[in-house]
């Protein structure tokens, strides 16, 4: 027979166990909900699974001349080189954001060639650049 | 010329480290507890000759001397003085410098201040600490040396960067140094207490001012952080879950946690490995976090230029950090009893632990996920922050109730029936939450849950002061303040974040924009010149629609040409009710602005009762020295 002591022990002891077992679970599918995936532009043409209406992030290069800035809202086009895709955004764009340069954008697709942005993220370098887009540059462009 | 002097002063130290090391290690054998003369001596050629080193760099950065790589790189003669200094620590080898400073004076303060304990146990923390400070010592000088010269001789610098010429930023570094470096001296302790044999409360003893301190410094330093996010990133929020965010919070999780524990250890005497651990990992993850950034890992909004050997050096020096003292640890790790009994401080100290330990693993696996599942399958993703709202945050309602509840209790076995109190609080809570709803309208069930215990906590803190000012037990002050101002923070952040108003738009000068109950009138812009920058400022009217009250907001787009950038200045007019929070920004110079506008209510009380957090600690650091 086990005493009290012992029993209490054991008890105590699973129950932790179930605990951090359970907390476990849980942070790692509230993980799997909320992670944002990176595409470049080719991707989402070539990709056939691609999930249109789900968050995500896409990044490349904004095209030279295709700045369009009218009352409601910013439209630009981010090309990686192979392929591109036409973004829409409002709000205030961080201060690097310039033709020419890298852009990474958060938001949603609408279809596979037209991209809402809820975010362009900030970078506060002028020679910085996210290593997502720096591979995807030196992939295409030799 | 200044780096020769530069370079001769770091191999001093250098040397002097070595030194300090192998005279302690002889002095170890000889009984007594006296340690010799000589080791103070050389101590204190350490540290004289490591401040005069790192005065050797700003001295450079104020006059500009462009033959060091690093003024050259980080400098230009138009920036104001105060940011030439404050550019010193705002590079990568700079601040490294910086560092190393605070582990040497770390070290010779330790050395001196507790002469009461044992010296064995305080031989043994100098050799440790004088490890470390060789560590960095060795890779600033191989990999990260600021006092590189050039020839020839660059006429002007390129400049720092425009956003950290911020009075914010400018102290933001020094603190968080203070306070992540600052956690290396009980590191060193925890692996001389485990190998001399000074353990429980004597070991406690030691310790205790030196986690305070780096403590109050590391909620600062945060605090600071967060605020300089505020007002110059344009973005109108104050914490983002950025992995460099993240990166100071694992340490802070975990020296809260240890200083809670050491309150334990000193009144109980038992605990005493699971403050070792604590001690350890606090400063492994102060130095895994500047390994993660530095190295270019985790990219963020601080572009430290990374350059991977860094994180080679850093990473080789981090596992040998862990190695060894995992070893030692478990070489000589006991079985502990604990007798703990359900009412007791104690049992409420351990539960806080818990949590500290939740909050840290939950950052720790959304930081770290993106860069595994990078290096296995390739795939690019990044964790967004309502990962970490949703996991930690609804964990935060039951903290805050054990928060309250945990100090009313006594050590050992309390007999306090607190029961009704407890209920009566609640309800008192509940009526206040209700009252919030009438005023200002409703919002989520998890959110009642979260205003209810911020309430329940901020009662509680004041029944405490009550009671405080009946008996006047300073050691509780401290308690109540770091506690009450957790509580409002947590009530102010839920009013912030249900609350807020935010409106994108695009506009032309001349136009107008009615948004909410706001008329925003874009009148004019001017252009001014200034010493290192031309400003670009917008003048804006608004009008509250409600009470006809009419106030100008002057947002500026500096356009600075060292090195050549642009950044936002966002308009804030602060009151004690709401924040007005205008940014203006455009793009390739068409004719409409983008203009974001929030107003953001009690956003000044989220700061005030951030630094309630941090004045605790200060306050108990005073009280300590009164006492003794």
């Amino acid at each position: 027979m086990l005493t009290k002591k012992v029993k209490n022990r054991i008890l105590f002891l699973s129950f932790i166990f179930l605990l951090s077992i359970a907390s476990f679970f849980f942070i790692i599918k509230s993980l799997n909900k909320n992670i944002l995936y990176f595409s470049s532009p080719s991707e989402i043409k070539k990709r056939e699974d691609i999930p249109i209406g789900k968050v995500m992030r896409v990044g490349g290069m904004v095209k030279k001349g295709s700045i369009i800035v009218n009352q409601k809202n910013i439209q630009f086009i981010v090309t990686d080189f192979e392929n591109e895709i036409l973004i829409s955004y409002s709000g205030t764009v961080p201060n690097l954001f310039a033709e020419g340069k890298g852009v990474v954008a958060e938001g949603r697709l609408r279809d596979k060639n037209f991209f809402v942005a809820d975010r362009i993220l900030a970078k506060h370098d002028e020679n910085y650049m996210p290593p997502e887009i720096k591979e995807i540059i030196e992939k295409n462009v030799k | 010329m200044l780096s020769n002097i530069g370079i001769s002063l770091v191999v001093l130290v250098l040397i002097l480290s070595f030194l300090i090391i192998y005279t302690a290690s002889v002095d170890l054998k000889i009984s007594g507890q006296n340690i010799k003369r000589k080791i103070y001596k050389l101590s204190l050629y350490q540290i004289t000759f490591t401040i005069l080193s790192f005065f050797t760099l700003i001295i450079g950065f104020i006059n500009s001397d462009f033959s060091l790589i690093n003024v050259y790189e980080n400098s230009h003669t138009t920036k104001p003085l105060f940011y030439k200094i404050a550019g010193t620590w705002g590079n990568h080898e700079g601040s490294l410098l910086l560092w190393v400073n605070i582990l040497v004076i770390f070290s010779y303060l330790f050395l001196v201040f507790n002469y009461t304990h044992d010296k064995k146990f305080r031989l043994y923390t100098l050799i440790f600490q004088n490890i470390l400070i060789l560590g960095f010592l060795i890779f600033l000088l191989i990999n990260s040396n600021p006092f590189n010269s050039i020839y020839p001789i660059p006429v002007e610098g390129l400049g720092l960067n425009p956003i950290l010429q911020d009075p914010a930023l400018a102290i933001h570094p020094p603190l968080l140094y203070v306070g992540f470096v600052g956690c290396s001296i009980y590191f060193s302790a925890a692996m001389a207490s485990l190998l001399s044999g000074y353990d429980g409360k004597l070991f406690a003893r030691s310790i205790k001012t030196w986690v305070k301190i780096s403590w109050c410094f590391q909620t600062l330093g945060i605090i600071v952080g967060s605020i300089w996010a505020y007002y110059e990133l344009g973005w109108g929020g104050f914490w983002f879950w950025d992995p460099v965010e993240n990166a100071s919070l694992l340490p802070w999780f975990a020296i809260t946690a240890l200083m809670h524990s050491l309150l334990v250890l000193e009144k109980r005497n038992t605990l005493y490995f699971w403050v070792i651990i604590l001690c350890l990992s606090t400063f492994i993850l102060s130095v895994t976090g500047t390994f993660l950034v530095r190295s270019g890992i985790l990219n963020s909004v601080h572009t430290f230029a990374s350059d991977p050997s860094r994180g080679i050096y850093i990473l080789f020096f981090l596992s040998l950090m862990i190695l060894s003292s995992l070893t030692i640890f478990f070489f000589k790790y006991k079985k502990e009893n604990y007798n703990f009994t359900l009412k007791s401080r104690e049992t409420f100290i351990l539960v806080n632990n818990w949590f500290m330990v939740f909050f840290l693993v939950t950052v720790l696996i959304g930081m770290l996920y993106p860069i595994f599942l990078d290096v296995l399958t390739n795939v690019k993703i990044s964790v967004g922050p309502p990962f970490f709202n949703i996991v930690i945050i609804p964990l935060v309602v039951p903290f805050m109730v054990l928060m309250a509840i945990g100090p009313k209790f006594g050590w050992v076995k309390s007999k306090d029936k607190i029961f009704y109190k407890v209920l009566f609080l609640i309800l008192g809570a509940i009526v206040i939450n209700l009252f919030i709803i009438y005023f200002f309208g409703t919002y989520s069930l998890l959110s009642n849950l979260i205003f209810i215990a911020a309430i329940f906590l901020i009662l509680h803190s004041f029944l405490d002061i009550k009671k405080f000012i009946k008996n006047k037990r300073n050691t509780e002050l401290a308690r109540i303040i770091s506690h009450l101002g957790f509580g409002l923070l947590v009530f102010f952040i839920g009013i912030n974040h249900q609350f807020s108003l935010e409106e994108d738009f695009n506009l032309k000068v001349g136009e107008i924009k009615k948004t909410h109950n706001y008329k925003i009138n874009f009148n004019n812009i001017k252009i001014k010149e200034n010493k290192n920058y031309k400003a670009v400022i917008g003048n804006f009217k608004l009008t509250n629609l409600n009470n006809n009250l009419v106030q100008y907001l002057n947002p500026e787009i500096r356009i600075y040409s060292n090195p050549e950038t642009l950044t936002y200045e966002a308009a804030i007019k602060t009151k004690i009710t709401s924040d007005l929070y205008l940014t203006m920004s455009n793009v390739s110079r068409s004719d409409y602005y983008n203009i974001k506008f929030q107003n953001k209510p009690f956003m000044v009380w989220i700061w005030i009762s951030a630094l309630m957090i941090a004045l605790g600690g200060f306050i108990q650091l005073s009280f300590k020295k009164n006492e003794n």
